[in-house]
């Protein structure tokens, strides 16, 4: 019996990147795994809680809780959404004893992709090739509240033909934090301008991170700057044959 | 007394306590003293010193630390504590070095005159490169510090691993003098486009000599 | 939500190259110093002295009306004077009575957070007080007649070429560009005000409760020569100052240096305990230490936000802000700029004076990893958000925003009602893509977030949802 595990696509990712969830999903299935889409999933609630709409994003918390429920293993391509599930909904929860008794017994069963790659399926090499030079983003909730770091750069220390360069300042921050790119455009605008800058100097074709949200950010930059660089999420590089 | 009765019944009030509470206990006191050799404080302080562009030197004698001064100062103008260790030195003695002054504004004029003031330090501190002086009777705080050059002098027995060995042999050294102050390398701004300058209101320039005339002794 | 945003000032340091430079590169210099002192093999219990930091503070601030009285007993020991003052005018007052008293007519002042907070410097001036800055680059700044830049480096946005200018025309000096030599100039002219000034104010990065002691650490010596020179000490700290213990200096001069500069100690760090005792020759006869509340103690009453008084001003929250890094001290509300700006701000000054600060950040947690005592910065910057969301709905403003986000929330928890809207705008957007990005949208639709966001970057299209592609594929497998 092939174990199953549960796809949180994340909004973003199923709205504007859905290749990135159909490429989590070869990943899984190629492993073994049986990969489920609950269809009533929408979103974690992160744009509201981040924006001061905690009663908002408590509503929307619900339904994920509920989506997710029974589910054994929930895997989600970003680190963001991962880190509001599994440490902002204690928060948003605090006062709610019900819901907070969810949030504990879903939790520990949540897991950012490249974490779950690493410690459930325990493996680093997925079979994947890509021939080609690569950059690596450290997007800020992956790295700094999941302590995301080593993990996906192993994996793609693992794909065949890839060449990884690391850029000057990958911890930095592209500007994206949800409404903050559009309230502070210019701030916003600046901040991934260094961020696409430090790209360009590696001489890397694509850059690849764990959050679709950054790539968002950074790949609608590098297309205003008239770049050729490509991003991709690092479940679409593990995909690749 | 009325402000201090609002400010700190705002600070009861917003903590919930009761006048006249007593504080609960803090959390243990952390002081790591490595056990350093004679030899390595002294290999860390040198380095430390000199990093900072300090010197650091190290002598077996007490006359060849007077010869050391001597030969830095030169016969100018120098103003020198009474730091029992300098006059065991004979710095004193040398030419251009005052210590005795009538009152303070003469030690003050003495010392925005001079090229070079020499005090001793209590004790020093290896992993830094530091000197910890308390100001005294025999240690006026103006000699390390008005002068452009500072030259210090001490036994090595008050070598230190660090500022956690200095608390640990004092905890509290308000009860030893109203200032204790720990000078690590010559005065340094880099205010201005972040360019390194030394020798912006203390000394620009620090010599520490190092006597260590254990064996002679013992 | 944006009142009061400056975002034409904010554009125009954006595109200050020069300045851009200035920031960068001096934040990005103490960010890589720090990340040498802090190292593992350099500091291998860095975080256990963070962590001792933490709980020192906590503790502190738990018990600070203890504290707060055994330190005043403790200067008083030490023949020195505690003054106790509510608010900034407070402390104005006693120094001016000071000074008046005293027939002072020259003051020295070293650097201060505090004291720039509640302007003391201006008041005094107000008065025809000569209050002279005796730190280099608070001196700049105040012959510049401008604020502080950064908690640690004032004139950090100052050229060479700009300080030559300041110091020609304010000091009637020739003309001079080299640090070195404008250095100098300073040096020989405070040296003047330090012998003869009346009276030498401070501020204090400590004050320690068992030793009623008043900590300065600095790099010039003019904090050293502000205290030993004149004959009155004048030290103005907020209570939040206080640490129970001479002994707990060794976690936090540990602590402070190193995340300030890269510096395991600063050049001077003077624990001063009262005016000078009998027999020695310097020092002040006179010994002032003035407790300022100016808000702390409704901060204090905040269990979650309490936190925010933790802090040392190391700066090194700035240095790794990439929002500070790139807009600089001088477009934030408060004298506190950078990550703490954002929570002191709207804790201090009212949650509404400036209500788009704490959303100003993009909550990537820089700061709060780098934070010597481990104010969570991003947290408390999300609970603060939160409050001033409600305070807006109370006050009937922010109203198109509340209603996007309970209509957003709203199909948020109809599935299928979300998946018929996006279908929806996969296809409105089948119009003016370029390979699925967007550089432009027509009309009407150019407008709000939208219009922010392609200002400056394209937007993806959104074409097929994953979900719609799944089902195909789903299907297909079944086939």
């Amino acid at each position: 019996m092939p174990a199953r595990v549960a796809l949180f696509v994340t909004c973003i990712v199923d709205q504007f990147f859905p290749r990135v969830g159909l490429a989590m999903a070869e990943v899984l299935e190629r492993l073994g795994y049986r990969v489920d889409f609950p269809e009533a999933q929408t979103c974690c609630g992160q744009p509201a809680f981040n924006t001061g709409y905690r009663e908002e994003a408590r509503r929307v918390a619900r339904h994920f809780l509920s989506v997710f429920r029974d589910a054994e293993y929930v895997v989600v391509p970003s680190g963001s959404c991962t880190s509001m599930i599994t440490r902002h909904y204690e928060e948003l929860f605090r006062k709610n004893p019900e819901a907070l008794e969810q949030t504990r017994r879903l939790a520990p069963r949540v897991w950012e992709f490249s974490r779950f790659l690493l410690e459930v399926a325990g493996v680093e090499d997925v079979g994947a090739r890509l021939p080609a030079v690569v950059t690596y983003h450290d997007s800020c909730h992956a790295l700094r509240e999941l302590g995301i770091r080593e993990g996906p750069r192993r994996l793609l220390a693992k794909v065949r033909g890839l060449e990884l360069r690391e850029m000057p300042a990958s911890q930095e921050c592209c500007g994206f934090g949800g409404t903050f790119s559009v309230k502070f455009p210019e701030i916003s605008a600046s901040m991934v301008r260094t961020k696409v800058e430090a790209i360009h100097q590696t001489g890397a074709q694509y850059v690849v991170s764990v959050d679709a949200s950054c790539l968002m950010q950074i790949q609608g930059a590098l297309n205003r700057a008239g770049s050729p660089v490509r991003t991709l999420h690092l479940a679409e590089v593990l995909a690749s044959r | 007394m009325i402000s201090r009765d609002h400010i700190l019944n705002k600070v009861r009030t917003a903590l919930g306590h009761a006048v006249g509470r007593t504080a609960a206990a803090p959390p243990p006191v952390r002081l790591c003293v490595p056990a350093w050799t004679v030899e390595e404080r002294w290999q860390r302080f040198a380095s430390a010193l000199e990093k900072l562009g300090g010197n650091a030197v190290r002598v077996s004698e007490p006359a060849e630390a007077r010869r050391y001064v001597a030969g830095l100062t030169c016969g100018r103008a120098a103003v020198a504590s009474r730091s029992p260790f300098l006059e065991v030195c004979g710095i004193h003695q040398l030419a251009g070095v005052r210590r005795d002054f009538r009152d303070p504004a003469e030690l003050r004029a003495a010392c925005a005159e001079a090229e070079f003031g020499i005090t001793g330090a209590d004790y020093a501190l290896a992993d830094t490169g530091s000197l910890a002086v308390f100001a005294s009777p025999e240690e006026a705080r103006l000699i390390s510090l008005l002068p452009p050059v500072h030259i210090a002098l001490l036994p090595i027995s008050r070598l230190l691993t660090g500022l956690d060995e200095l608390l640990s042999l004092v905890p509290n050294p308000a009860e030893r003098s109203s200032a204790l102050i720990l000078i690590t390398g010559p005065s340094r701004t880099a205010d201005i486009e972040q360019i390194l300058v030394r020798g912006v209101h203390g000394p620009g320039e620090i010599h520490v000599i190092v006597v260590d005339d254990r064996e002679r002794r013992s | 939500m944006m009142t009061g945003y400056p975002r034409e000032q904010i554009r125009r340091t954006l595109a200050d190259p020069r300045l851009q430079e200035a920031i960068y590169s001096a934040t990005g210099r103490l960010m890589e110093h720090r990340r040498q002192v802090v190292a593992p093999e350099v500091l291998p219990d860095y975080q256990e002295l963070r962590e001792q930091a933490r709980r020192i503070k906590e503790h502190t601030l738990e018990n600070l009306d203890a504290y707060l009285e055994q330190f005043e007993a403790q200067v008083r020991a030490r023949g020195g004077e505690v003054i106790w003052a509510k608010d900034g005018p407070e402390v104005a007052d006693f120094v001016l009575d000071l000074a008046r008293r005293s027939n002072a007519r020259l003051l020295v002042k070293s650097k201060s957070m505090t004291t720039e907070e509640i302007g003391l410097r201006e008041r005094l001036e107000a008065q025809h007080f000569e209050v002279v800055e005796t730190d280099l680059g608070e001196y700049i700044i105040q012959l510049a007649q401008e604020r502080p830049y950064h908690i640690v480096a004032p004139a950090l946005h100052k050229t060479r070429e700009e300080v030559g200018e300041i110091f020609s025309q304010r000091l009637g000096v020739p003309r001079e560009n080299v640090p070195e030599r404008q250095t100098r100039i300073a040096r020989t002219v405070l040296r003047q005000k330090f012998l003869t000034a009346d009276i030498g104010i401070t501020g204090a990065n400590f004050l320690v409760a068992d030793s009623g002691a008043v900590v300065l650490v600095e790099n010039e010596g003019n904090a050293r020569l502000t205290t030993s020179a004149p004959r009155i000490h004048v030290a103005v700290a907020g209570i939040e100052k206080l640490i129970p213990r001479a002994q707990d200096l060794a976690v936090f001069l540990k602590l402070l240096g190193r995340s300030a500069t890269g510096q395991p100690l600063t050049v001077y760090t003077s624990i001063l305990s009262g005016p000078r005792r009998q027999g020695e020759w310097d020092g002040p006869e006179q010994f002032y230490v003035v407790l300022l509340d100016g808000g702390r103690s409704r901060v204090l009453a905040d269990r979650d936000k309490r936190q925010t008084l933790y802090c040392i001003r190391c700066g090194a929250c700035l240095n790794h802000c990439p929002v500070y890094r790139r807009i600089g001290g001088h477009n934030y509300p408060w004298i506190y700029s950078g990550p703490i700006g954002k929570i002191a701000s709207p804790q201090f000054q009212g949650l509404t004076e400036d209500p788009w600060l704490p959303f100003a950040s993009s909550l990537c947690g820089a700061c709060a990893e780098v934070c010597p005592v481990k104010i969570e910065i991003p947290r408390l910057l999300l609970e603060l958000r939160a409050e001033i969301v409600k305070a807006q709905a109370r006050e009937g403003q922010n109203r198109w925003e509340r209603l996007g986000f309970r209509l957003w929330s709203w199909v948020m928890t109809r599935p299928r009602l979300y998946e018929a809207l996006s279908l929806a705008a996969g296809l409105l957007a089948g119009e003016g893509s370029d390979q699925g990005w967007l550089r432009q949208l027509p009309g009407l639709l150019n407008a709000g977030p939208l219009r922010a966001w392609l200002d400056y970057r394209d937007l993806p299209v959104p074409g097929r949802s994953f979900r719609a592609l799944w089902r195909q594929r789903t299907a297909r497998v079944r086939e």
